[in-house]
């Protein structure tokens, strides 16, 4: 018996072709309510007061799909449940692009982004553009939000930033200090970092054009591995965020190059919503989250991403002993 | 973008966006966060093209060298059947990023993590279709073959292997369609297939990620008729006559 399958074959292949696309699409699909923490005493001075007035408005907090973003994420999702609103979750949407359409077509009520990738990615600036100033930075993305009929709440006290990482023993055979230490040995040195690294004017395309450095090559990875690459000799170099808690957790393993032409602009997390959306769930939305973001520092981050990363707690859990040792909830 | 223009008079939105993939197959486009450089165009698709093109051989290669002789004997002894399906439908359902991300930290990233990782995937339609072609060979014919004095060995190189090339062949083509398409999650394991166009929406945007999917699509069905060429080639007249 011999059937002619090809018929069959090519509709599987236009439909494996098919179906990658629509999964990729459909990337923030997944979405799980919080259980419900409301904290109705109101103990200490700090504790999030519940608002029955609240309950009416629904709201879903998103994040990217990396540790910190999901830490981020519960953690303003938590402390909105604890004000007293109806929250449900959306943490693992793939991109900024992807996460941002969400915030606009109103999947989402809102999400955590670093204002320096607002500023890059969104509003084009150059990375040597984005103001240093944690304030500054958000004023300039919050007026931009803004002829969008979107918002920025205020920053936190915690940047983060993209870094050139090496092992300590490869800085000191070479004397590496700054990334402009590269200049000359950086030829002789592989480069790791994310899939879009290569491209982006705010890693490789930027190191290679305002450093002038050429590396022997670039390979990438999925973010997870930065550090596996440099563990297993892999790397020379690995491009790491200064929130890691790796560089605070083993500081005699790896360490990261002083970004001293801004090539990385650090960027403090602002939350970034619709004007309708903050005008419909009332005062207490803002006000929640500016509330529990105050604690924020950039020790206290590193310690959160710690526990999902390292000690491998999940982000909710994080998240909670987090508000709680901060008395923001009971 | 001039030539982008006149993809917006199309029906469609959709077909509007098929036109903008197009162009960025062929002519590099600008990008907002790339600082000026240029993405896309042909040179760096025809690169991907390449390179999606060499992991897939290569995994499709490992998978053969373990599944077809696995196959061929357990479906010539007619036995294991269970142990055959098994492996094979486990084999489906495992989460492939989950292989690579392991595998990657066992052995690193590269070539050497991906093409095994993929492979896993193509071994598992290989070994069913090659047990189930053998193991239904007309046992009046390997007896007879058993008659005139052919050693078991010669009866599945000569006789099983042959009268099964239909149904091997459907799970070799299963097992490439499946890889071609995985092999999009390579760049998070440090080779650039042409799922960099399509992870990196950061970067190139709605048009890189349909290029992507696009030019996968393509490279799907071009693989597919060529083993569908081949298997004809493979087929022993006697085999198509026979259907008749």
């Amino acid at each position: 018996m011999r059937i002619d399958q090809t018929r069959v074959r090519v509709l599987l292949a236009a439909l494996a072709a098919l179906a990658l696309t629509l999964g990729i699409a459909a990337c923030g699909g997944g979405s799980d309510t919080s259980s419900s923490e409301t904290s109705e005493e109101g103990g200490s001075g700090a504790a999030i007061q519940s608002n029955p007035e609240n309950g009416k408005v629904s709201l879903t907090i998103g994040s990217k799909n990396f540790p910190e973003q999901e830490v981020l994420g519960e953690i303003y999702a938590q402390a909105l449940t604890a004000a007293g609103y109806k929250v449900k979750s959306a943490l693992n949407l793939g991109s900024e692009t992807v996460a941002l359409k969400a915030v606009k077509t109103g999947q989402i009520s809102g999400y955590p982004e670093y204002a320096s990738t607002a500023l890059t990615s969104f509003f084009g600036l150059e990375p040597e553009e984005v103001p240093s100033d944690a304030t500054e930075a958000w004023e300039k993305a919050n007026e931009e939000f803004e002829k969008e009929g979107l918002q920025a709440f205020e920053p936190t006290p915690f940047a983060s930033a993209n870094a050139v990482g090496t092992t300590t023993a490869t800085a000191k055979k070479y004397g590496l200090k700054t990334v402009s230490d590269l200049e000359g040995v950086s030829e002789k040195l592989s480069l790791y970092g994310s899939p879009e690294c290569r491209q982006r004017i705010d890693c490789l395309a930027g190191l290679e054009k305002l450093y002038g450095l050429k590396f022997k090559s670039f390979t990438p990875v999925d973010i997870s591995l930065r550090y596996t690459v440099l563990e297993k000799g892999q790397a020379d170099l690995s491009i790491l965020f200064t929130t890691d808690p790796q560089l605070s957790a083993e500081k005699d393993k790896f360490v990261i190059l002083e970004d001293d032409k801004h090539v990385f602009p650090a960027g403090n997390i602002i939350f970034v919503t619709k004007k309708s959306v903050a005008e419909e769930a009332g005062p207490d939305y803002e006000k929640t989250i500016l509330q529990v973001q105050e604690g924020l520092t950039l020790k206290v981050m590193q310690e959160l991403d710690a526990r999902v990363e390292l000690e491998k707690e999940t982000p909710k859990a994080a998240a909670k002993a987090y508000l709680e040792s901060a008395e923001y909830i009971e | 973008m001039a030539k982008g223009e006149s993809a917006v008079n199309l029906p469609h939105p959709v077909l509007a966006s098929f036109g903008g993939a197009v162009e960025f197959i062929f002519t590099p486009q600008t990008s907002n966060v790339t600082g000026g450089n240029k993405v896309g165009g042909f040179d760096k698709s025809l690169e991907l093209v390449l390179k999606h093109l060499e992991v897939t051989v290569i995994a499709l290669a490992i998978a053969l060298i373990v599944a077809l002789p696995l196959g061929l004997y357990l479906g010539h002894r007619g036995k294991g059947e269970l142990f055959a399906v098994g492996i094979g439908n486990a084999g489906r359902a495992i989460p492939e990023l989950a292989v690579i991300a392991l595998v990657a930290v066992l052995i690193g990233v590269g070539l050497q993590t991906v093409a095994p990782a993929l492979a896993i995937l193509g071994i598992a339609p290989i070994l069913v279709n090659t047990y189930v072609g053998v193991h239904q060979v007309d046992p009046a014919a390997v007896e007879a073959a058993r008659g005139m004095g052919m050693s078991e060995l010669d009866i599945m190189r000569k006789v099983e292997l042959p009268l099964a090339v239909p149904t091997v062949m459907g799970g070799v083509r299963a097992a490439a369609i499946v890889i071609i398409a995985t092999a999009t999650i390579a760049p998070l394991a440090g080779v650039e297939t042409l799922g960099d166009f399509i992870i990196n929406r950061n970067v190139y945007g709605e048009n890189g990620l349909l290029a992507g999917a696009i030019l996968v699509a393509l490279l799907a069905l071009t693989i597919e008729g060529l083993l569908a060429l081949l298997q004809s080639r493979l087929t022993s007249d006697g085999l198509k006559l026979k259907t008749v």
